[in-house]
């Protein structure tokens, strides 16, 4: 009985989730046109921008070094059996640099400021406060949604070049003095085979665009949260889950967009 | 929490995404030529330069003292024409040769200096005459199967 | 009710989906009046307060608010309107991460680029009229329920506005706390010399300010008039609601498919139930 109401829903289901994606692609563009609302303030931007990323500061820096060093070790296993160790700094960088700064920087993101976004916004909503600050005709994307927004898209940038020489430092440190590849090829390799434009800035690309995404997400799932505490804790872990999967389907395009 | 606490904070976030960035670019990346900008200019003809590429290493006893900045044809002796950046401090006599060599049986190729003794040194924009060229591998294992053929015969 | 109308429904309808929550609804709202808008739990009374605010649009009918159609407002006009509204939200919905100053401020700061002087002057001055220019440090986590809708109030009305409107603000608060809201209101209205819009369940402390009332029942309105009419009025739902009855137009059974004998089984003989 279930199974069979699952059918005629199918298409009643995907028509919603439709109508959903095209609300939020207009919650979207709405909120980023509304930097030039005379409501959007440099002040609460730089509130986001320290409580997204000065508070992530950490929590990145650490992830990155054991991603490094775990990177420096399995490395060198796979390579050392073709006594090709001296290629160990570019693959360390290059698996950094491209997808795993970006990509572990998003996700990391996604959990630490995206659901504590979802819950604020929720919250907020749910406790009347959005609709207050409608009735004091102050502009909801202008005021709220903007700062958060383009927080997201300059934070994720930053804290992914940190994350990457985090990475890298955390690589040279099992490398070099633990597993005893040679310091100065371990360097060398890396600096002649990574490029500028071509990795490092197209992975601080990548996570640009994972930054407007998940906090895009997050805040959306947090302003069409139902109104209570239950829905508010289910669009908390939506986001989360959206976005992180989401983070992952558009590594899949972008690398396939911009390494080829 | 303050407004200027916030800034601050903030202000020391950003520099420290520039500075990643900055050493990223020249550590890791090693931004095209910004090493060896103040460098001086090398040449050195070889018949085959094999896999070589621009921004492949200069080398000297194992230590890397500058870059292939261009790789050319001279139309008229059918030569490939190297050009090199090399660190102002090294000094190298005019009879100093350079190879192609590969690091390791896969690695990647690079320019190996051999200083000579001369007590002339080479100016900038001069040229390395004694030249020896990339190792063909294919040809070598060819060469040797040949060799193998033609001796038991 | 020779005022002039501030504001103006006519024929209002509203539905969410298939559900018809208003049908049909004609109020009329004097300038300078307290008008109470009563009716039982999820008759449609928030969703008209919304109507009157711009915050929802009606399906059909026309809503006037100072002699404009809000349907044909633009956004900024609406804006501009909203400027001149406050409102006093059920749950507060003060700011929990600012002081009860910034709370009253908030408005203040987003609309105009005052000194911080002038502006302190003016947040005590409403925090006064509330009597809370004491708390004005303190976090809105801080205060008990009614001193929440006290500051709500004073924010509501920072901006002096020709308009406000009460979303249940007497729900949840003890006799003490629903005294002083209501003299509030009233003190509050005739100082300002705004009209305002009641949404209240509670009858007595609603017609102790009202100058006239509407009862709506069903997405209708069922009786309209001064307190006193009210009172006296002969219709059954008025009457019902008034009086607080348990049964009676408005039923006491939520309707149920089957009769209740039915409902719990054969083995049950009818009237034996518990």
């Amino acid at each position: 009985m279930a199974f069979l109401d699952f059918v005629p829903n199918l298409g009643r289901r995907v028509s919603l989730m439709v109508l959903n994606l095209g609300t939020a692609t207009r919650f979207l563009l709405w909120s980023l046109v509304a930097v030039i609302n005379r409501h959007f303030s440099m002040q609460q931007l730089f509130k986001q921008v320290y409580g997204f990323g000065v508070r992530s500061l950490l929590l990145m820096m650490v992830a990155a070094l054991f991603t490094g060093m775990v990177l420096g070790f399995q490395g060198y296993y796979a390579l050392v059996r073709f006594g090709a160790t001296s290629a160990l700094g570019t693959l360390v960088a290059l698996s950094l640099l491209r997808e795993l700064g970006p990509v572990l920087t998003a996700l990391l993101f996604a959990g630490r400021a995206g659901s504590a976004l979802t819950a604020e916004i929720g919250s907020m909503k749910a406790t009347e406060q959005l609709s207050a600050m409608e009735m004091m005709a102050v502009n909801l994307f202008a005021w709220v949604v903007a700062p958060r927004l383009w927080a997201g898209i300059i934070v994720v940038p930053v804290l992914c070049a940190i994350f990457d020489l985090v990475g890298v430092f955390g690589g040279y440190l099992i490398s070099v003095p633990v597993l005893g590849v040679d310091g100065g090829t371990f360097w060398a390799q890396m600096q002649s085979n990574v490029t500028f434009s071509g990795d490092i800035l197209t992975g601080l690309f990548k996570a640009l665009c994972f930054g407007l995404v998940v906090t895009w997400i997050a805040a959306w799932q947090g302003y069409a949260a139902r109104p209570t505490a239950e829905g508010v804790g289910n669009a908390t872990t939506r986001s989360v889950v959206t976005a992180s999967l989401a983070v992952l389907g558009l590594d899949f395009i972008l690398t396939a967009l911009l390494f080829t | 929490m303050e407004k200027r606490a916030i800034d601050w904070w903030v202000g020391i976030f950003v520099l420290l995404g520039i500075a990643a960035l900055v050493v990223l670019a020249l550590r890791v990346g090693n931004l095209s030529g910004f090493a060896y900008n103040d460098g001086y200019v090398l040449h050195a003809d070889f018949s085959d330069v094999g896999g070589l590429k621009v921004r492949s290493p200069v080398k000297l006893g194992g230590v890397t003292i500058g870059e292939v900045t261009r790789i050319g044809m001279d139309p008229k002796t059918f030569m490939a024409h190297v050009t090199m950046r090399i660190e102002p401090k090294v000094k190298l006599p005019t009879d100093t040769g350079a190879s192609i060599y590969t690091a390791g049986l896969l690695g990647e190729q690079y320019v190996a200096i051999q200083p000579g003794g001369m007590p002339q040194d080479l100016k900038p924009g001069g040229t390395i005459t004694m030249t020896q060229s990339a190792v063909n591998l294919d040809q070598l294992i060819g060469q040797m199967v040949f060799n193998k053929a033609s001796g038991s015969k | 009710m020779a005022a002039e109308a501030l504001v103006e429904l006519e024929n209002v309808h509203f539905a969410r989906g298939p559900r018809m929550v208003l049908a049909g609804i004609d109020m009329r709202v004097p300038q300078g009046a307290i008008v109470s808008l009563m009716g039982a739990s999820g008759g449609g009374k928030t969703t008209l307060l919304n109507l009157m605010a711009g915050t929802l649009m009606p399906r059909s009918g026309r809503v006037r608010v100072a002699r404009e159609d809000l349907r044909t407002l633009s956004f900024d006009g609406m804006y501009r309107l909203r400027r001149r509204m406050g409102m006093l939200f059920q749950h507060s919905a003060l700011f929990t991460d600012s002081s009860v100053f910034e709370n009253v401020a908030f408005p203040l700061r987003r609309h105009f680029r005052w000194g911080e002087d002038i502006l302190r002057k003016l947040v005590l001055m409403k925090l006064e009229a509330v009597g809370l220019r004491g708390a004005a440090g303190l976090m809105p986590a801080e205060l008990s329920g009614g001193m929440g809708r006290r500051v709500a109030l004073a924010r509501a009305m920072v901006m002096d506005p020709m308009l406000i409107f009460y979303d249940e603000p007497f729900t949840g608060l003890d006799p003490i706390s629903v005294g002083i809201i209501a003299t509030l209101i009233r003190r509050l209205n005739d100082a300002l010399g705004a009209t305002s819009i009641v949404v209240s369940h509670d009858v007595r402390e609603t017609f102790s300010i009202a100058d006239y009332g509407y009862i709506l029942a069903g997405g209708r309105i069922i009786a309209e008039g001064t307190p006193e009419a009210l009172q006296a009025s002969d219709s059954d739902l008025a009457r019902q609601f008034l009086g607080g009855q348990p049964d009676g137009p408005v039923p006491f059974h939520y309707p149920a498919h089957e009769d209740y004998a039915t409902a719990l089984g054969g083995s049950v003989v009818a009237g034996e139930g518990i």
